[in-house]
């Protein structure tokens, strides 16, 4: 099933699989395939440490990551995203890091 | 500047083709139609895991990017050499792999730490995450505190005073 892989297609799988209850996914394509980062919620990563969640959220998406050239993930439980965003001023997004404005830069294959 | 110490000095460790088994560099090699079944089943090779645990093993802090140190081919394993460099990483305690030069590395590695994505950080042969957690547990403080806990930056980091001292 070579199912295209969108924004939308991401949000789905997450917010059925790991009942999500806020999804960000940012296209952060740059020429060298398909590249998506995201900001996930979900009160499933409570109790886990960073390396479970992104874990969790890469079991989830094993065949959409497999496809597609780049991912990256910001996991937050509810309550970490109220106060993140209280904190910021609504400013929580999926993480750019390693990206060149907002694209990834890297090799095609 | 130490960015530029654990560039150079890592670079020289780069080649996992080093540290592979005898037995995966011969020239025996199952039919086309055989390694396309292994690679649609994703077979990670005793031969491969082996070497794989031997570069793991090969220093304290190690790192499989794509590129090398001083020329990354990719912006996460970029933002992850920089952060090494960045922490203080001792570059005697760092290692760097490049993917790119080992096709079999390039897949084994994902298997080896059920792990979609390069780059991926291992201190001492633990797996500690990808790019995004890199620079969160940069950004948060704890990868100073492991790195520290772990004893693997370069003593001048704590202070122009103590390199001062041995220079005399």
């Amino acid at each position: 099933m070579a199912q295209s892989i969108t924004e939308d297609s991401i949000r789905a799988a997450l917010t059925e699989r790991l009942k999500a209850s806020h999804v960000e996914i940012q296209d952060m394509s740059g020429g060298c395939g398909q590249a998506f980062t995201s900001l996930i919620v979900s009160s499933e990563f409570a109790g886990k440490n960073s390396l479970k969640r992104h874990r969790l959220v890469n079991a989830a998406l094993k065949d959409e990551i497999a496809q597609i050239h780049a991912w990256s993930a910001k996991c937050q439980t509810p309550e970490e995203y109220a106060k993140e965003m209280a904190a910021t001023g609504g400013n929580d997004k999926p993480p750019l890091d390693g990206t060149e404005d907002g694209k990834v830069a890297g090799v095609s294959e | 500047m130490f960015s530029r110490t654990i560039l150079s000095r890592a670079v020289r460790q780069t080649a996992f083709s080093a540290i592979r088994p005898a037995a995966v560099a011969a020239p025996i090699r199952p039919s086309p139609f055989l390694l396309s079944i292994a690679a649609q089943r994703r077979l990670l090779s005793d031969a491969v895991r082996q070497a794989i645990d031997k570069a793991v093993g090969s220093a304290p802090v190690v790192l499989f990017m794509k590129g090398t140190p001083e020329t990354p081919q990719c912006g996460f394993s970029r933002a992850s050499i920089q952060v090494l460099g960045m922490q203080g990483v001792d570059p005697e305690k760092f290692a760097a792999y490049n993917v790119l030069e080992d096709a079999d590395l390039r897949q084994g590695i994902k298997e080896y730490s059920d792990w979609p994505t390069i780059p991926q950080l291992y201190i001492e042969k633990e797996f500690v995450g990808g790019c995004d957690i890199i620079v969160s547990m940069h950004k948060n403080g704890e990868l100073a505190k492991l790195l520290e806990e772990k004893g693997v930056l370069a003593a001048e980091t704590e202070g122009q005073q103590a390199e001062g001292e041995k220079k005399e």
